[in-house]
């Protein structure tokens, strides 16, 4: 008797397949490697913010012991190694190109932003390769340091890059100005805040590594690096070095711990370690100290912006003005240009019907490590700024803050924003009311009373963000200025015993992939989740994809269940043939096949084996064996969005910020695996709890220096100071994927900051807080309110 | 981190000779402070001579009513350690209060001690318990070892062994923690020995002290809040400001003093 192999699996909490390796220690990293002949490199980096350098001595370095090989930038651009690409074509609001500076991947004549390499070693030893970088003489003459956006910007400002006047990499706006300005002429209410979203360092567990190794014989370049995007990479290094054919390269990204964006991105120490591997013929391999991480991984956020909010005599809001200088860095990483534009002012109508609109973004260069896609990208700046301006408006009009949002709130969809996106599906008001429901907010006023009968502050943040998941569709984006097809691509292999192992593009660095993807085909083929393997990171074994950011999970899943249909589809044709039934007759459920005109059933893993057998189905009408492959390519974005409340209370004597609850309800569509989507929530809220509280990328002015270059400086969130957060999902399906999945890895870090300074805002009845809203900020406040 | 060469001495004479013959041997007992100091290739000590593997420097003995911790115990000991959380457990308290657990299963009181780190927890307790640090030389009172911040009495090659507290029931180690290291970025030890007032601070910037005006105004009843404290102790950074420091001092002492009545 045939029955059903397994349960359904999706939608289920099932316990994550690669728990077992991590929980032992037993997890595959880039360093964890070492190849035959292996050899060591260690970066000379610059200890100035702005220099020129005068001259580089590498002659004591050469000669210690193990030294093989020093590398500098002029010997690379020999090579004919181009400069670093920034991947997004940004035109300014007078029609001109962005002003890209060049960006060696050794720098050539001036340094920009303190740790910038200047120049490689490689030797037979870490240790060695180190000591000889010490010993490398880089004669540096000073030029003068601009850390700040308005600084950079201010009148007399140097120039950071030759030929790029005033520092500013584009000035580029959305939507409609006369239309936004017209609203503004005529609205009862107009609120204005200025408001920095703080510098944030990503701090991923496992740093930055390569191990590089050129086959000299076979002109194959083969890089072991701990990346988000593995075939992104190659095509990114195949470009860069020329050796256009792709497959001539192989990257393999093993098990990646944590990434957070800043493993998405394209490097000048990767580029130089893959170039000096040419060079010497042998693998190097390099692994940042987590001082090269604080330094020179890609920073995120750091916005200056004014906004303004018109609202009519109701609290109905009308137009948004937004002016964002965006501190780009000192240089455009890959996608440096594209998170303050299209990831950041597109998001700006918020879950809200705001008529008219309009955004202005400068991007502007400054003596500090370039900026790029964490965790939310351009959506957690967004949301701030939405969030934040809501909150003020409601305080103005004398509006509760939830009623406010209410009020606004879109309800019809699909809804086209006035800036590009149309909103596929949603409920806000579910959200909000679930939300509110969660965290007891009619119940706040006795547990404020409470606080104070404590002498402490009590205040109530609510936040509803919205942000674009699921990324593509491929047409939408290169209208854009986008480059590559954001579609991602499956392979489902059947084997004769019916195990299955799919390959996909995307690549897992802590969200679970290997248990979800096999959630999704265990289902689809009734076989029990252990028969199937996910494989992924390695472009010689996946042949396409795009990598996993931005929440793109949902494609790669979605690719993968239709190439499990396509398998189905041929299963059914060879069933028929075994059945000697009509093909239409043909049904197929829970891993069985089973025809109307038959009694006898066939089951998956019978049919794979058949598949292989060939020996029952005419070959010359059906091919042999079991494999089948999806591009899916998806019709929109998707549009996770939820409501936050959270509630602090605050130690006037000592400015402490005590979390004491966080409720989050989040829609994001159909959710594959609870357990995953809320630790994916957790992580995401704390590391948004962490910018509103500690985290700060601190640059001194004067010499350029990061300051909070350490955990002894740099305030990471621990679980000790964070509460149990309530969650609950409200989801409402996508339509823009056969899953019906939204998303959900960035919408904590989006959703959580502005929530958190609300609630700080409340507490102490003020406008605005900066982040981190740090002790001494707050016990100055503090003071400030009694004395007032 | 540069070469070195790593000694795991089983006896204190052992050691003490490797110190001697090694011109630049270091002293190891932990390494919480100088191992990410050897990593960052801040330093370069030609030898470490690893305390903790010597019995005799282990656990904690009660001797004629004070407790004596010997200088290679963790944190996580002395946290744990039934003397200690019987005798004086604000001291236990400290102790467990240190950095993570990962720092407290490897950091040694005789290390941080010998550190002295202006913004360590330990050298509080020192002071305000009137401690004794015991070294293969000689006893230092605590108010005497302390010099400067990261500078103390040892001498070259002298070597913590012990340190005894004073048995305090009322006492009370008030911490408020660096957001980012978890050092304190101010605390307070207070006691009351001999029904005289202590409050040690730690984190001030310039080294561990006593605020010695504040104990004589809580001995003569008068309000600390009015008690001078002296400004020069304190210093500011991207933590916080001196004027910040100084409040948080007057803070912590109150709540330290609170707690133990």
């Amino acid at each position: 008797m045939n029955v059903a192999a397994t349960a359904p699996k999706f939608g289920q909490s099932v316990k994550r397949q690669e728990d077992g390796r991590f929980l032992r220690g037993k997890g595959k990293y880039v360093d964890d490697m070492i190849l035959p002949g292996q050899l060591y490199a260690a970066f000379v980096r610059s200890p100035f913010a702005h220099a020129k350098i005068s001259g580089i001595g590498t002659e004591g370095a050469a000669t210690m012991p193990g030294v093989t090989r020093i590398v500098t930038g002029q010997e690379l651009a020999a090579t004919g190694l181009p400069p670093l690409p920034c991947g997004w074509a940004i035109t300014s609001r007078d029609g001109v190109p962005m002003k890209v500076g060049i960006r060696h991947a050794l720098a050539m004549d001036t340094v920009r932003y303190v740790g910038e390499p200047v120049a490689l070693v490689i030797a037979e030893t870490q240790n060695q390769a180190r000591d000889a970088a010490e010993a490398v003489m880089v004669d540096y003459e000073d030029l003068a340091v601009l850390t700040d956006i308005t600084d950079a910007l201010g009148d007399g400002a140097a120039d950071i890059h030759p030929d790029i006047a005033g520092n500013l990499a584009f000035d580029w706006e959305l939507g409609d100005e006369s239309a936004t300005e017209e609203a503004f002429a005529s609205a009862a209410h107009c609120v204005p805040l200025t408001l920095r979203n703080n510098r944030l360092v990503p701090n991923a567990i496992e740093p930055r590594a390569i191990n590089a190794c050129w086959d000299a014989a076979d002109e194959q370049l083969t890089i072991y690096m701990t990346h988000q995007n593995p075939i992104g990479m190659r095509m990114f290094y195949a470009a860069v070095f020329g050796l256009a054919a792709e497959h001539k390269l192989r990257i393999v990204s093993p098990d990646v711990g944590g990434g957070f964006g800043s493993k998405a991105h394209n490097y000048p120490e990767e580029v130089v370690v893959a170039a000096a591997a040419k060079l010497v013929e042998g693998p190097v391999k390099w692994t940042a100290d987590r001082n090269e991480a604080f330094l020179t991984d890609a920073h995120g956020r750091d916005h200056l912006t004014d906004v303004e909010l018109a609202l009519d005599e109701d609290g109905r809001f009308l137009a948004l003005k937004v002016d964002t200088k965006a501190n780009v860095g000192a240089y455009l990483s890959g996608s440096g240009s594209l998170v303050p534009t299209y990831m950041y002012a597109t998001m700006l109508s918020g879950q809200y019907v705001i008529p008219a609109i309009h955004a202005r973004v400068r991007a502007v260069y400054t003596n500090t490590c370039p900026v790029d896609a964490y965790r939310g990208a351009g959506r957690p700046e967004a949301a701030y700024v939405i969030e934040r301006i809501v909150n003020v408006a409601a305080e103005r009009l004398g509006i509760d803050q939830a009623e406010i949002r209410r009020r606004n709130f879109i309800r019809d969809f699909p809804y086209q924003t006035p800036l590009v996106y149309e909103y596929d599906s949603g409920d806000y008001e579910k959200s909000l009311d679930a939300a509110l429901d969660l965290a007891d907010y009619n119940g706040f006023a006795t547990r404020k009373a409470a606080s104070k009968a404590k002498g402490k502050l009590r205040g109530i943040g609510v936040s509803a963000y919205v942000e674009a998941c699921g990324i593509g569709p491929s047409g939408k984006l290169a209208r854009l200025g986008g480059g590559a097809g954001m579609w991602e691509s499956a392979e489902v292999r059947v084997h004769p015993v019916g195990t299955v192992e799919v390959l996909t593009g995307a690549h897992s660095h802590g969200q679970g992939h290997a248990t979800t993807f096999a959630q999704v085909v265990s289902d689809r083929f009734g076989v029990p989740i252990e028969n199937v393997s996910v494989i992924q990171g390695d472009t010689d074994r996946i042949q396409a994809g795009t990598g996993t950011y931005g929440s793109r999970a949902s494609v790669g899943m979605s690719a993968t269940l239709r190439a499990c249909d396509r398998i189905v589809e041929k299963g059914k044709q060879i069933v028929a043939h075994l059945m000697q039934v009509d093909y239409d007759t043909i049904s197929f459920e829970d891993g069985i096949f089973s025809s109307t005109d038959s009694n006898v059933t066939i089951a998956f893993a019978e049919m794979a084996f058949a598949a292989h057998a060939a020996s029952g189905f005419p070959t010359d009408e059906i091919e042999p064996g079991l494999v089948a492959s999806s591009f899916f390519d998806p019709p929109e974005f998707t549009y996770p969005a939820g409501v936050y409340v959270c509630e602090v209370e605050i130690d006037p004597d000592t400015g402490v910020v005590n979390v004491a609850s966080f409720c989050a309800a989040d829609d994001f569509g159909n959710v594959a695996n609870p357990m995953i989507v809320e630790g994916q929530v957790h992580g995401g809220v704390t590391q948004g709890i962490g910018q509103a509280l500690w985290e700060n990328a601190l640059y001194d002015p004067d010499t350029g220096q990061l300051m909070s270059a350490s955990f002894m400086d740099y305030g990471m969130p621990r679980a000790g100071g964070l509460p149990d957060y309530k969650l609950v999902f409200s989801g409402v399906p996508s339509p823009s994927n056969p899953l019906g999945m939204k998303g959900c890895g960035e919408a904590g870090a989006i959703g959580s900051p502005p929530a958190i300074i609300n609630a700080v805002c409340d507490a102490l009845d003020v406008t605005h807080v900066e982040m981190p809203a740090s002790p001494e900020k707050i016990w100055r406040l503090c003071r400030e309110r009694e004395t007032a | 981190m540069y070469d070195f060469t790593y000694h795991r001495p089983a006896s204190l004479d052992e050691a003490k000779v490797l110190i001697d013959e090694n011109e630049d041997a270091q002293p190891l007992s932990g390494g919480q402070t100088l191992m990410p100091v050897l990593r960052a290739r801040l330093a370069m000590p030609g030898a470490l001579v690893d305390l903790t593997r010597i019995d005799a420097l282990r656990g904690v003995n009660m001797e004629g009513g004070r407790i004596v911790i010997g200088g290679a115990t963790t944190h996580a000991e002395v946290a744990q350690n039934e003397q200690v959380r019987e005798h004086c457990p604000a001291l236990a308290a400290l102790a467990g209060e240190i950095g993570d657990p990962q720092v407290r299963h490897r950091g040694t009181i005789g290390g941080s001690v010998a550190n002295n780190d202006p913004a360590a927890c330990y050298p509080s307790a020192c002071l305000a318990l009137d401690a004794e640090v015991r070294t293969d030389r000689r006893t230092v009172p605590a108010a005497d070892f302390f010099t400067a911040m990261f500078e103390t009495a040892l001498e070259p090659g002298e070597i913590v062994t012990a340190i005894s507290f004073a048995a305090c029931h009322d006492a009370h180690y008030e911490k408020f923690p660096n957001p980012a290291s978890r050092f304190a970025l101010i605390a307070v030890f207070a006691a009351r020995l001999g029904g005289a007032t202590r409050l040690a601070v730690t984190g001030g910037g310039t080294g561990v002290f006593r605020w010695q005006e504040g104990e004589q105004a809580v001995d003569r009843g008068e309000d600390l809040a009015a008690a001078p404290l002296d400004e020069g102790r304190f210093t500011g950074d991207l933590h916080a400001s001196t004027e910040y420091r100084i409040h948080l001092t007057r803070v912590m002492a109150q709540r330290a003093l609170a707690r133990i009545g």
